[in-house]
């Protein structure tokens, strides 16, 4: 097989497979459409572990693949085509690892749902549209992954389509990333018309032609013609990417089964951003604007998105404004010009985020159902792998030392405490402040779970829908389907960053993709005191960051494990503050207001007043009305049946037309 | 094999014997009307493909040309001749022209044989527009082509279907009659009525303009642009969803290949002058419209304003080279603008003939084209619901279908014109998923609605046939468009030589 073939294999196996689960879903049954999701993406995950192989130690050279011409027009080839470089091989295979691992979870997750096979289907496509996007050599194909994935997003939130909430999220979702796409089309616009070809290449070797280039969009001001292109592109990374203030469609995602937020909504779809505007570092280094904006937009979700995860109550919320702060994270990296740490920051956070969600699952089948941490607490004893994993997950997240969390997470404080660039001070405190954040929230969700005493009870004859706090049967540990992705998920949150570290962020296996200006690199400096892993995590034992997560963990466990009502005491001192964080700072309202009731009110008017009113009132039936008139007086001639009119005249026409055939 | 054959006169002709043959058959023998259509309608659409495989894109020159006198007296000449703007467009017709048939086949129930003679007919006289060369023949077939309609819509359609019918035709009427004066004052000018002969004769700028204007009033109608798009959302309404179809599908397209055909070619300069009209009217055509589509309690009229808001994309396309011109060096984005409106018009014709026939599959089964009616349909039709959400998607642009290509290619070019042509025209990636999914949301998910949609059959084979092969159609055309816009090349950069030559000069203005 030759290598274009494999890399074909890709994403082609997980497109057949959810060809066959979700069209052949009655012929190959529920067993068959799992086993064929599996067998594509695992297959899927060995072939992209493999160009790893060939890459890490065979020195495969970056691969730039056309497969075929998409169309030719106005002079500019539109080709769709793999770039197989460190970047894209890194990503290919943490989305289908992680992908397969939610495939397995599903099997114990969905098992009772009726929509089995249409599940499967929906996140083969998925991995099929993911891989799309991060091979791509070109921005149109990496269009088509991006809005592919928003597609399977938008199907999977409201995958229960019978409950409002849920298509509702799915259609939010959609719409507040289409307005990041509206930015994102502009930028490949403006790409084009710059550049005049779509193709990463082409693209990132004239890119420094342009420095300099001014454009007046609006009379008065003028801007950077590479900072307008950077700014629309990062809009649609904002928009995937869920970053402030186009975040709110990812809390409500959570709407989704359980298995979809770990893989979509943490650790793959919702990262696409931050892998875009890594890919896209020869273009963003050269706009220091544009990078400050990225910068100050990921400082206010890391930070805001964290505040907020503190007074949810739903354990899916929780890790979801987790995530989002998490995502803010990547993207102060990538303001700082520090995109390796970004995307090590990802991939760390694509298994521990995961872990974290697939383990929140487990808990909420055990609960049949239950999200509300308030009924949850003291699991640990009946769920032993998942409380374990939990607290791996957990540990991985707040950057304990050794863990992979902490190596990606340190780094990027390293790089921003580095950064002279614009901003860089609030951006500063903002993940410093972060980390204690992190720290609090994990710990309460944890102690909140796992910890205490219960605060359901068991009542078997409470019926299908029993009310909040009561449940059917006592929970139990789940089946080895969904405790061995736990696990296998667990294993790389622990050693993935102790591993990777040198390599990825030190030792420029990323720099065949991503290009730092000399002076903007922040890493420079971390990697000259780089003296191994061992070392760093010795080291960060006592800095700043440190003594934050401990803080957290010490405020939390002295909250949730002794002084229950010291929450509520402070719920009820700082009202304000309170109700700011549990409405997430009212942009909802917002929108909803500036927005949507607008929009259906311009709708409205312009339908009601203007079509059917001007137009259609004065002038159509106006001229109408002078018709009917004229017409009642010519009525005696006429049998009043149309279509006898009708046929006479394509009658008299044939007539006509077979003149010439007679002369 | 084809090209010694008349194959356009058969592709004209074919059709329209064969609907009046269909009339002759007896009111009783409806099955046999049925069968007759189908053949027909294949042969001509095997015929149209045969006429696409000898079809040479490689030049602009006028393919399978026919030419004899008609009224000698007038110089008015039988002309028929096919390029790259019209082969496609053909194509879509003869290929619509089998779906309709196919639909309508046990849906129809009384005057069978009517309904398929007028569907037939129609066909052939809307393969005569986009074949004809001579400009009184075009008017001819231009306007012989609304008879049918009227009838269609006149005798299978809904409870308010003659003000419908009134309003289709006062606007239509109005529209062409300007037009007419143009191609008779053209005529007596030029002493013929040849239209590749009146892309070169010289006009000076003030003739060109009442020109442009004459020609703007019947094409802005019939493709339709702000504010003179009320007659489309009443006309599909009323019309059975034949009528809808190959309204849609069809004969909005006929208003950008007149366009194409008479506005930019005969009248350059004029275009030139008032390009900023026209970009104004589409970008008003796509926000607009995208905001009155949002609100729509009916699905048939939400998709009619779609309609209308996606031809702003054809009309945006073709007027934008101007702009582009003066802007870059070589325009060649121009070319893109074009390409991208024809795109535009072939996709839209499957897809807005696909959701009107989602429609008429909810309709035939309930009987009502509201959307509160419905809700919860995915329940009950779950292929059904898997093919609608497919043809809305792709009405939103969704990219991998053949909704994303006209879009992007417009948006990319108008780029290139102006920024903000380009940021107003990408609104409707918000305005077009959100009507869209919006109406998915209530109708396709959520509950069951009713008792009555608790009892919806799923689509059965026929429909299925109908929808899966549109689908596989816009899927085709969005993970390859090469095939379709290599067909125009030769065609577009011809044209885009010419306008820039202006005509006036030779005039001695």
């Amino acid at each position: 097989m030759s290598l274009k073939t494999i890399l074909l294999l890709i994403p082609l196996l997980p497109l057949a497979a959810a060809a066959i689960a979700g069209l052949l879903r009655k012929q190959v049954g529920r067993a068959g459409s799992h086993w064929v999701a599996i067998l594509g993406v695992g297959v899927s995950f060995l072939l992209s572990a493999w160009v790893l192989y060939q890459q890490i130690f065979l020195g495969m050279e970056t691969q730039n693949i056309t497969i075929y011409t998409w169309m030719i027009s106005g002079g500019v080839h539109f080709e769709v085509g793999f770039l197989i470089d460190h970047l894209t091989t890194l990503m290919m295979t943490v989305v289908t690892f992680v992908s397969l691992m939610v495939h397995i979870y599903t099997i114990g997750y969905m098992a009772t749902d009726p929509g089995y096979q249409r599940f499967f289907s929906y996140i083969a496509l998925f991995t099929f549209s993911m891989l799309m996007l991060v091979m791509s050599n070109n921005f149109m194909q990496l269009f088509f992954g991006w809005e592919a994935v928003g597609l399977v997003s938008y199907l999977l939130i409201g995958f229960w389509f019978d409950r409002e909430s849920a298509i509702y999220a799915g259609l939010k979702a959609f719409l507040v990333n289409r307005v990041g796409d509206f930015g994102f089309l502009l930028g490949i616009a403006a790409v084009l018309y710059s550049f005049g070809s779509l193709d990463y290449a082409t693209v990132f070797a004239a890119a420094p032609g342009i420095a300099g280039k001014t454009v007046t969009l609006i009379p008065g001001m003028e801007w950077q013609w590479i900072t307008v292109i950077c700014i629309c592109l990062f809009i649609g990374a904002m928009g995937k990417s869920a970053q402030a203030p186009l975040h709110v469609w990812l809390p409500d995602s959570m709407e989704g089964p359980t298995p979809i937020s770990a893989l979509i909504h943490a650790a793959t779809m919702v990262t696409a951003g931050i892998f875009m505007v890594a890919r896209m570092s020869p273009l963003f280094e050269l706009s220091d604007a544009a990078l400050s904006f990225v910068m100050l937009i990921g400082a206010v979700t890391a930070l805001g998105m964290g505040l907020v995860g503190i007074v949810q109550n739903d354990i899916k919320r929780v890790i979801a404004y987790s995530t989002l702060s998490q995502l803010g994270y990547m993207t102060v990296a990538l303001g700082v010009s520090a995109y390796s740490a970004a995307i090590f920051h990802l991939m760390t956070h694509a298994f521990f985020k995961a872990l974290l969600f697939l383990g929140a699952g487990s808990v909420i089948i055990a609960l049949h159902h239950q999200q509300d941490m308030r009924y949850m607490g003291g699991l640990r004893k009946q769920m032993p792998i998942t409380w374990i994993t939990a607290w791996v997950g957990t540990l991985a997240l707040i950057g304990f030392p050794f863990m992979s969390g902490f190596y990606s997470k340190d780094s990027i404080i390293e790089a921003v405490a580095e950064s002279s660039r614009w901003g860089s001070e609030v951006a500063y405190w903002s993940v410093l402040l972060g980390v204690l954040i992190t720290s609090f929230y994990s710990f309460r969700l944890l102690y909140l779970t796992f910890h205490g005493q219960p605060r359901y009870r068991v009542d078997v004859g409470a019926g299908e829908h029993p009310p909040d706090g009561v449940v059917q049967h006592a929970p139990h540990e789940s089946p080895w389907v969904v405790t061995v992705p736990l696990i296998l998920l667990a294993i790389p949150s622990i050693v993935i960053g102790y591993l990777l570290i040198g390599p990825v962020l030190f030792e420029g296996w990323l720099s065949d993709a991503i290009s730092v200006l000399p002076h903007n690199n922040v890493l420079e400096h971390a990697a000259e005191n780089f003296h191994g892993p061992v070392a760093m995590a010795k080291h960060a034992i006592g800095t700043a960051p440190f003594w934050l997560m401990i803080t957290g963990f010490v405020l939390a466990t002295f909250i949730y494990q002794f002084r229950p009502a010291l929450a509520d005491f402070f719920k009820q001192k700082l009202p304000g503050i309170y109700r700011l964080l549990e409405n997430k700072y009212y942009f909802d309202e917002l929108y909803q207001k500036l927005f949507i009731s607008r929009s259906v009110r311009i709708g409205r008017g312009l339908w009601k007043k203007v079509d059917a009113g001007v137009i259609d009132g004065g002038l159509v039936n106006g001229s109408a009305r002078l018709m009917g008139n004229l017409a009642a007086r010519i009525r005696v001639w006429q049998s009043g049946y149309l279509f006898h009119y009708a046929f006479a005249m394509i009658a008299g026409l044939i007539g006509i037309l077979a003149i010439w055939v007679v002369l | 094999m084809a090209s010694n054959w008349p194959i356009l006169s058969i592709l004209i002709w074919l059709p329209i014997l064969g609907g009046l043959a269909i009339l002759t058959v007896g009111n009783q023998r409806a099955p046999l009307a049925r069968v007759m259509a189908l053949v027909i309608s294949i042969l001509v659409f095997v015929f149209s493909i045969f006429m696409l495989m000898a079809f040479d894109p490689s030049t602009a020159a006028m393919k399978f040309s026919e030419l004899s006198p008609w009224i000698a007296a007038f110089n008015v000449n039988y002309h028929l001749g096919v390029d790259g703007f019209s082969v496609p467009l053909i194509l879509l017709t003869t290929f619509f022209g089998v779906l309709v048939v196919i639909a309508g086949w046990e849906v129809i129930q009384e005057r069978v044989q009517q309904y398929m003679a007028a569907f037939l007919i129609m066909e052939g006289l809307m393969v005569g527009v986009f074949s004809a060369l001579d400009a009184l023949l075009f008017y001819v077939f231009f306007e012989a082509m609304l008879i049918p309609m009227f009838l269609l819509i006149g005798m299978w359609g809904g409870p308010r279907r003659v003000y419908a019918t009134i309003k289709f035709f006062l606007y239509t009427f109005l529209g062409s009659v300007f037009m007419l004066i143009g191609l008779i004052y053209l005529y007596i000018q030029s002493g013929t009525w040849s239209i590749l002969e009146w892309q070169d004769f010289p006009l000076t700028l003030e003739v060109q303009k009442w020109l442009f204007l004459g020609f703007l009033a019947a094409f802005s109608v019939k493709i339709p642009m702000w504010p003179v798009h009320t007659w489309l959302p009443d006309a599909h309404v009323e019309a059975p969803t034949g009528g809808s179809v190959i309204l849609a599908a069809i004969m909005l397209k006929i208003g950008g290949y007149g366009f194409i055909r008479f506005s930019l070619p005969i009248t350059p300069d004029a275009a030139a002058a008032l390009d900023w009209l026209i970009i104004a009217l589409s970008l008003i055509t796509v926000v607009y419209i995208g905001f009155v589509a949002l609100v729509q309690e009916d699905m048939k009229k939400l998709i009619a304003y779609s309609s209308i808001s996606h031809m702003g994309f054809v009309t945006l396309g073709l007027f934008i080279a101007f702009a582009i011109f003066q802007n870059s060096d070589g325009g060649e984005g121009a070319a893109l603008g074009v390409e991208g409106a024809m795109v535009q018009m072939i996709s839209h014709g499957f897809i807005s003939g696909a959701l009107f026939l989602c429609v008429g599959v909810l309709y035939d089964r309930l009987h009502s084209r509201m959307i509160v009616d419905y809700g919860g349909v995915a329940h009950t039709m779950p292929w059904f619901a898997a093919f609608a959400v497919l043809f809305f998607m792709a009405n939103s642009g969704l990219p991998g279908t053949s909704g994303f290509v006209g879009e992007f290619m417009v948006i990319l070019a108008a780029f290139q014109a102006n920024f903000w042509y380009a940021f107003l025209a990408s609104l409707t990636l918000i305005l077009g998923a959100a009507y869209s999914l919006w109406l998915v949301k209530r109708v396709i998910f959520g509950p069951v609605g009713s008792k009555k949609v608790a009892k919806l059959e799923d689509i059965n084979a026929r429909e299925a046939l109908v929808l899966g092969t549109l689908a596989v159609a816009v899927l085709l055309l969005g993970l390859w468009p090469e095939p379709l816009v290599n067909l125009m090349h030769a065609s577009v950069d011809q044209l885009l030589a010419h306008i820039q030559q202006p005509k006036f000069t030779m005039a001695g203005n």
